[in-house]
């Protein structure tokens, strides 16, 4: 497991190193030269051109050694370096970012990040799936009966639209045609004002709403599917029979059954709604993780993108052990294998 | 697992209703694809981000049948290209272009554009008037071509924003009625009195003086801007969004199906092929597939955009490359029930090369399960490549449905109140990925009969 982890992160370095690299040493060079020119005293020292120049690459070479960049992103000791300190989890500073109080270090952005994404995307995840196994219990226990039709289209139609664009539509409706809620999720409070968390609330509501409807039809769908599954068992069959009451056959014995893989998914979904999906909080402005990382990526801030990845991929990991034992609680005949 | 022979499959696939509205549904966007590439001609598809190719379009316009629905009729786009000409030569010598039009809409134009090219030699004089209905004669404009010894083709375009225009509507603001700071100069002309509406023909009189004899008006059209065009509208830079709808579909058919096609069966004979070799081998590759299964995606996605390339043939090998794991766990397991099956082993027995048996033996048994998840992989490829183009990191050089969102988005499409702009694209992006999830859907019922009940 810690193998699939160490995989994850080489390959983000290896994807982003050399153009960091590359990014980093043109910083230099123009810090370097933005230097001199505000300076004129060092540029009036030098007799000739050729003096200069070599001045200036001298400082440029200084720099770029004191920052380990004259070695390639590639090189062992770089490698070894950027690994003994993910060990140790420490993510070093951002290149470009800072947190909202102002300060680089990639934890401290983090930290700032992961609730705001836990408030919306695991609060979502956690509604839609009560609101799906409930639908799912329901319209699996009663097969082509009305609410299992609505159901299944219901699922079918709003798995083929993207968020986002509904996320955008709902904007539309119902930030400016109908100005009910704002179109930017972040609050303009600051965070000491004891108005903060309404506030915080009251943006979060719109993308909660439409991370909500778009996903409980496929969670119903999927739990409905394993209900139709457990309900064909010969055991649920015999307690029909005995004449123990429909609600709790579905409840108590159906659902339990069908629970392992239901238990799989919850335990993804709510790990994956950690990466707040990044398009949905681009569209709604919400600054958390998923935001993060997409201005990372397009600044190429390198510690930032790894701290993120590294956090992301250590969440998914737990998330799927945490399933597998999970699984064997309520299914005992995995275990022995 | 069932034994599903693919002749049965479709046969029981031809009494599925919904799966025959998904296969009714991808005809029309198959359709639409093939009236694309006849009607739209394939310049306009290259010229996409060229603004200079959209000029003679409206800005932000709605669609042409909103006029149906209200009871205001807005302006259509008019663009006339062919007006009556009068020619006087003498000492002076004349050239007049009437451009009559007929107003009757309950809201201002969106502007007007004279678009010419005259050839001549010396520096001709160029003089614009409108004639209103109420027979007030104003001069909008009177200036003269830049001066040449030579014979020489110029071509211009006058906007109704034009500065002197305004100066002129200014000067003549008693014979208008109203004139007011802040008001458009082409609201101000076919405004009568007080900001209402002038109903009824307008005359454009171009007339262009010269001494000499040697002028030529080449080209000469008048653009009256609507707030109507097309059937789709346009954009703020003036595109024609049915166009982009148009191309948007080929494209996101190209990408979902190669996407589906290409992971589903990179899954598949790698996951084939792990079963049938089993032991060491199936491990190994098994662990390589959760390393792959626990990347993930979407971020990765980004990366690779951003580093490598936005080519849309690299993307759609970024997109193969992240979507290929569960197919392959799913078609190892069902493999390594067929493996144990007689005639696998017989085949075994007999000495028949390994890929021999894998593509003859094992692959046909799990084609009906592999139509399936293709099917039903279409849809996340679409809009996972659309949610790419939404962040801006789409191959710029293909209007993908995807951009077009992105873009509706950096112009602030939702706060304008633009829903021409943002309803179609979106709708189909959800109509594609609808036909694809029917079809699999209907896959999936007759492959797995329990959940047909």
């Amino acid at each position: 497991m810690f193998g699939v982890l160490l995989v994850t992160l080489l390959l983000t370095i290896s994807l982003v190193g050399s153009n960091m690299d590359i990014i980093l040493k043109q910083g230099i060079v123009y810090q370097v030269r933005t230097e001199i020119t505000e300076n004129t005293a060092i540029a009036a020292s030098f007799s000739s051109v050729e003096e200069f120049e070599k001045y200036v690459q001298e400082q440029i070479d200084k720099r770029t050694k004191a920052l380990g960049l004259d070695t390639p992103w590639y090189s062992p000791q770089r490698m070894g370096f950027a690994m003994y300190k993910l060990l140790i989890l420490d993510f070093g500073h951002a290149t470009f970012l800072t947190s909202d109080s102002g300060s680089s270090n990639v934890s401290d952005i983090l930290l700032e990040k992961i609730p705001r994404t836990v408030l919306l995307f695991t609060t979502a995840t956690i509604i839609i799936s009560i609101i799906g196994i409930f639908l799912g219990a329901l319209s699996g226990s009663k097969v082509g009966s009305v609410t299992d039709r609505i159901t299944s289209m219901f699922a079918v139609i709003s798995s083929s639209f993207p968020v986002w664009w509904v996320g955008m539509l709902m904007i539309f409706l119902f930030a400016f045609t109908y100005q009910l809620f704002p179109a930017r999720a972040t609050p303009i409070l600051p965070s000491t004002d004891p108005g903060y968390i309404g506030a915080l609330l009251y943006h979060m509501t719109l993308p909660l709403i439409t991370i909500v409807l778009i996903g409980f039809g496929s969670w119903a769908y999927l739990v409905r599917n394993f209900m139709v599954g457990t309900m064909q068992e010969d055991f649920i069959t015999a307690k029909k029979i005995i004449g123990i009451d429909k609600k709790k056959i579905v409840y108590k014995h159906a659902l339990k059954n069908a629970a392992p893989p239901i238990i799989t998914i919850l335990a993804l979904s709510l790990s994956g709604s950690l990466g707040g999906a990044i398009i949905t909080e681009a569209v709604f402005d919400w600054p958390g993780m998923g935001r993060l990382y997409f201005e990372a990526i397009s600044v190429m801030d390198l510690p930032v993108i790894i701290g993120a990845t590294y956090v992301l991929t250590v969440l998914f990991l737990i998330s799927i052990f945490v399933a597998d034992l999970l699984y064997g609680y309520f299914d005992p005949r995995v275990k022995t294998e | 697992m069932n034994d599903i022979l693919s002749s049965d499959l479709i046969k029981e696939f031809t009494k599925n209703k919904t799966g025959l509205i998904g296969i009714g549904i991808l005809l029309t966007l198959v359709m639409i694809s093939l009236i694309a590439a006849v009607t739209v001609p394939i310049d306009t598809f290259k010229q996409w981000n060229n603004p200079s190719n959209w000029i003679s379009n409206p800005k932000t316009s709605m669609p042409i049948w909103v006029n149906y629905f209200v009871a205001e009729k807005i302006p259509e786009h008019v663009i006339i290209e062919n007006p009556a000409t009068i020619s006087k030569e003498g000492e002076i010598s004349v050239t007049s272009h009437q451009f009559e039009v007929e107003f009757l809409s309950d809201d201002f134009p969106n502007g007007f554009i004279y678009e010419f090219t005259a050839e001549y030699s010396g520096s001709p004089l160029l003089q614009i008037h409108v004639v209103r209905p109420d027979q007030a004669k104003i001069l909008l404009l009177s200036t003269s071509l830049p001066n040449s010894e030579t014979k020489i083709v110029h071509s211009e375009r006058i906007f109704s924003t034009d500065d002197t225009i305004r100066k002129n509507i200014q000067i003549q603001s008693a014979a208008m009625g109203f004139y007011r700071e802040g008001i458009p100069n082409e609201d101000l002309i076919f405004a009568g009195n007080e900001e209402k509406i002038l109903k009824g023909n307008y005359l454009f009189l171009v007339n262009l003086y010269d001494v000499n004899e040697h002028m030529n008006i080449i080209n000469s059209k008048l653009i009256l801007g609507g707030k109507v065009f097309g059937i789709m509208g346009t954009d703020e830079l003036r595109r024609d969004i049915m166009v982009g709808l148009l191309w948007g579909t080929p494209l996101a058919l190209f990408i979902g199906i190669a996407v589906a096609v290409g992971s589903v069966m990179m899954g598949l004979i790698y996951g084939v092929y792990a079963a049938f070799k089993g032991k060491k081998t199936d491990e190994g590759m098994m662990r390589f597939n959760d390393v792959i299964y626990a990347l993930p995606a979407l971020p990765f996605l980004i990366i690779l955009a951003v580093t490598i390339s936005n080519s849309i043939f690299l993307i759609i090998g970024f997109l193969m490359i992240f979507s290929w794991v569960g197919v392959a766990k799913v078609s190892r397991s069902m493999a390594l029930q067929i493996k144990t099956r007689q005639y696998v082993e017989a085949s075994k027995i007999m000495g028949q090369k390994d890929s021999r048996i894998i593509f003859k033996h094992i692959i046909p048994q799990l084609l009906p399960y592999t139509f399936a998840s293709i099917a039903i992989s279409v849809p996340a490829a679409i809009t996972t490549e659309a949610g790419l183009s939404f962040l801006g990191l789409g191959d710029p050089t293909f209007p993908t449905w995807g951009q077009i969102l992105h873009d509706a988005n950096t112009f602030g499409a939702a706060a304008r109140g633009l829903w021409w702009w943002i309803v179609p694209p979106g709708l189909m992006i959800a109509i594609t990925g609808l036909a694809f999830v029917f079809i699999g859907n209907a896959l999936d019922t007759i492959i797995n009969p329990r959940l047909k009940r």
